[in-house]
């Protein structure tokens, strides 16, 4: 594992995500932590996208939830932010598991559909549930940033949890993909009839992805909530981040774990430029569209299918 | 010999047509059984019956004394009973070195992954792909394809193969050789239940024949037996007494 | 307990028009097995096509629902050949991508446009009074333009070759190439009339409620939801599945909050799909599963 040259480009990554805003660039920082969830919900989206071949629309339900429960935790209950996200991040998981013993048994266009669904009936469900603040949501008092040695610090530390949340995403991706298991979600993607007549135990594996799909993104979900001191369901239930996900990982490469970064950063850098255009503001998700658009009828293996079309020998180096 | 898999009036209707009904026959160990009969005949179906794609409406199916009467597929790969299609469907993105290990993976020995990777190459080696193992698999030709097929189902070291018209599509020389293989994988210890429609290559495989016709057992026995059936003459070419009332 | 009726009845003529918008989804997936995720954005272009066309001309609401028609079907045409044509033949979710992406352009640019302002279609329509309970004519001129809209499409799949054409081509594709149907053609057609019942029932939902360029995507979901109740690729299920909707709707309303309706729905969705593929219409029924 150590020899792979890969496992030592996402340990650069990571490096450069930790090392780029020291020195107190608080822009490049906020910037990069975006880009660090983006990549964390694109990755974990890849292990059904990419590996299995299902494609979860609605799996900011995970981000959501996690959010919810962090923010929860730590406003009502007390808790410190650790116990906080790890429970959390257990919590969303054991929720996806329940969903997906549900909605696993669709394929394709139902499933996706299904998965729209369920993020639609929980935003609704939070919507009407007073402990969690219904539709006006909870607010976080900014004493909690206290133990973590105040708002501005507490800052910096959400945001090495963050980049570690990303590693995380992204090692698990590539875990995933060597193993045995990772073989068994490939060749589901591939052929889910003929893997299970090959004897792989399809519905179990399934659930298990999309239980483990969820946990990084609701722990991420918590800290990004958690700093923004603030939940409502319109924000963590917006369906507006799980499409971006999913532009991204097919615009990298989906099955690739190279690919969701490289979507992630150039779909960031590509939004950003947007935002401060004076015509394009509001274009955003325009070019989103027309981005997915192309690659789905013209290059649906994204940049990394063509650059491995193109240099197959880049297949030895990257996943 | 006992009975490695066997199959008790076995029956099932799809809306109203009657695909498969009261079949019993049984596949011993070490033996090749050869599945025959005209199209229609409900072959494949009883395949999908015995693998767990359908459940049946009625009978029973027990493997190795195992009932396995409507388990999953992949319950029933797990417990030794591989299976290959007579459309091919290859893992077409993926090596064929990597649709053999998930054979090797998932099969009765349930390898780790380093070993199923050598169980996938011992299998691809057996007929003859080993030179082939990192191109693609839907860059195979449909031999090609094929073969990986049997590689595939093979990896997995089963106890009995079942063989959907593995010939199908073949030419002469490609016939001869997976007959070659064939031999071979018998000599291994491996059963086999083949569905065939090449009569040669059939009747001189098997050790024993069943016929099928409209879902139900039409005859049983040795190759010579069976082609001599005049019940089952009727049934391939129709009236068997045409021969004799040929106008001169 | 007639104020209950009435609420009924009211459910039952809103409902009639979800179930129109409905067919539209039905309609394309049951001809070419795409599920049109740009609905929404073309119920938002019936909404403001009625909206300009009325600002414009000055003519009555109703009266541009026949333009609407047609550029909501060459708008469909035109989809067809952008987006879906190509993904004719692949994984379906390849096409449910491609809809998709189109219906984030088409939504972002109306956002860029108009914003998130309010829009409303005034149409001043005597209503239907019994006692002390008035049914805006507005939706019964709704309900009764979608049993029209509804009656002609049936009269057009049943009783002219072209739709005998669809009904082939949505059975059997290769089977209907094989007898010398011009597919690509018949699916550019299956796909405008998909589209223009979109069009057309945000033209009506546009003189019902008012709206905004983000309705769409609530619409769509409603449609969604009754597509999936009264069966996929199935109209008739669909107009059955949107009254039962509105029927539900008028029910709860006085009862419970919206947006409980809304988890109620949701969940009823993602139960419908998981338990009964056929809709709930096939609850008692034996249908052979096709797909």
């Amino acid at each position: 594992m150590l020899g792979r040259p890969f496992f030592w480009i996402i340990a650069v990554t990571i490096a450069v995500f930790a090392a780029a805003p020291l020195g107190g660039n608080v822009e490049l920082r906020e910037s990069l932590l975006l880009a660090a969830v983006y990549i964390t919900l694109a990755s974990n989206l890849n292990l059904m996208l990419g590996y299995a071949g299902y494609v979860n629309f609605g799996s900011i339900v995970f981000f959501g939830l996690g959010g919810y429960f962090c923010v929860y935790f730590m406003g009502s209950l007390g808790w410190g932010l650790a116990p906080a996200l790890a429970v959390s991040g257990v919590a969303v998981s054991l929720a996806a598991l329940v969903f997906g013993l549900g909605i696993l048994r669709l394929r394709g266009v139902h499933f996706a559909l299904a998965t729209i669904g369920v993020n639609e009936a929980v935003q609704a469900f939070v919507t009407n549930f007073e402990p969690w603040g219904g539709s006006t949501g909870i607010y976080l008092s900014p004493e909690l940033f206290q133990p973590l040695g105040g708002p501005a610090q507490a800052l910096w530390i959400i945001y090495y949890l963050l980049v570690a949340i990303m590693g995380a995403s992204l090692y698990l991706s590539y875990f995933v993909k060597r193993s045995k298991f990772g073989l068994g979600l490939l060749s589901i993607g591939q052929n889910e009839d003929a893997a299970a007549v090959l004897g792989v135990p399809t519905p179990r594996y399934k659930a298990l992805a999309y239980s483990a799909s969820a946990f990084l993104p609701a722990i991420a979900g918590g800290l990004y909530f958690f700093k923004g001191a603030f939940v409502q369901p319109a924000d963590a239930f917006d369906l507006t981040l799980s499409t971006e996900a999913i532009v991204i990982t097919m615009l990298g490469g989906q099955g690739t774990i190279v690919g969701p970064a490289l979507g992630a950063y150039l779909y960031e850098e590509l939004r950003g430029w947007l935002l401060t255009s004076e015509t394009f503001a509001n274009f955003q998700l325009v070019v989103a569209g027309v981005l997915l658009l192309l690659i789905v009828q013209f290059a649906p293996d994204g940049l990394m299918g063509f650059f491995y079309r193109r240099w197959p020998r880049l297949r030895r180096i990257f996943e | 010999m006992s009975a490695l898999l066997e199959i008790e009036c076995l029956g099932k209707s799809f809306d109203g047509l009657q695909a498969v009904s009261g079949l019993t026959f049984a596949v011993g160990e070490g033996e090749i059984l050869g599945l025959i009969g005209p199209n229609g005949a409900g072959k494949s179906t009883v395949f999908n019956l015995v693998n767990g794609v359908f459940a049946p409406d009625a009978g029973r199916v027990a493997f190795r004394g195992d009932n396995i009467t409507g388990a999953a597929p992949y319950r029933v790969a797990r417990l030794g009973l591989a299976r290959t299609h007579q459309i091919v469907q290859p893992f077409a993105g993926m090596s064929v070195l990597d649709n053999c290990t998930v054979g090797a993976c998932f099969g009765r020995e349930n390898l780790p992954l380093a070993r199923a990777r050598e169980a996938a190459r011992e299998a691809a080696a057996l007929v003859g792909l080993e030179k082939r193992l990192d191109a693609p698999a839907l860059e195979l030709t449909i031999a090609g394809k094929k073969r990986l097929e049997l590689a595939r189902a093979l990896a997995a070291r089963p106890a009995l193969l079942m063989l959907d018209e593995v010939l199908a599509g073949l030419n002469p020389t490609e016939v001869a050789h997976m007959i070659e293989i064939l031999r071979t994988i018998r000599g291994r210890g491996v059963s086999i239940l083949m569905i065939e429609h090449l009569m040669q290559a059939i009747m001189s495989l098997s050790d024993r024949v069943v016929v099928l016709n409209s879902g139900k057992k039409l005859s049983e026995g040795v190759p010579a037996q069976v082609a001599n059936d005049p019940a089952v003459i009727e049934a391939y070419l129709g009236d068997p007494g045409m021969v004799q009332r040929r106008p001169q | 307990m007639l104020g209950l009726l009435a609420s009924l009845v009211d459910g039952l003529l809103v409902g009639a028009v979800y179930g129109l918008a409905a067919m539209g989804i039905t309609f394309i997936w049951g001809v070419m097995d795409v599920v049109n995720l740009t609905h929404g954005a073309m119920i938002v272009a019936g909404m403001f096509g009625v909206y300009l066309l009325v600002a414009a001309t000055g003519v009555p609401a109703y009266a541009a629902l026949v333009p609407i028609l047609i550029a909501g079907f060459l708008a469909g045409v035109a989809l067809y050949w952008i987006a879906i044509h190509r993904m004719i033949g692949r994984p379906p979710l390849m096409s449910l991508l491609a809809t998709f992406s189109v219906n984030l352009v088409l939504i972002g640019l109306g956002t860029a446009v108009w914003g998130t302002v309010l829009f409303n279609v005034s149409v001043s329509l005597p209503g239907f009074s019994l006692g002390r309970y008035t049914f805006p004519g507005t939706h019964i001129m709704a309900a009764v333009l979608t049993a029209v809209i509804a009656g002609a499409l049936y009269l057009f799949l049943y009783r002219t070759r072209a739709g005998k054409a669809v009904r082939a081509v949505a059975a059997n594709r290769e089977a209907a190439e094989l007898v010398g149907i011009p597919t690509t053609r018949i699916l550019a057609l299956s796909c405008g009339l998909g589209v223009a019942l979109a069009a057309v029932s945000g033209a009506l939902i546009a003189t019902l409620f008012p709206f905004t360029v983000l309705s769409g995507d609530a619409y769509q979901l409603k449609s969604f939801v009754v597509t999936v109740l009264g069966g996929m690729g199935n109209p008739t299920g669909a107009l059955v599945a949107g009254l039962a909707l509105g029927l539900f709707e008028g029910l709860a309303t006085p009862f419970m909050p919206v947006s409980w309706t809304l988890v109620i729905e949701f969940v009823l969705f993602v139960v419908v799909l998981i338990a009964f593929p056929g809709g709930l219409i096939s609850i008692g029924r034996r249908r052979p599963a096709v797909r």
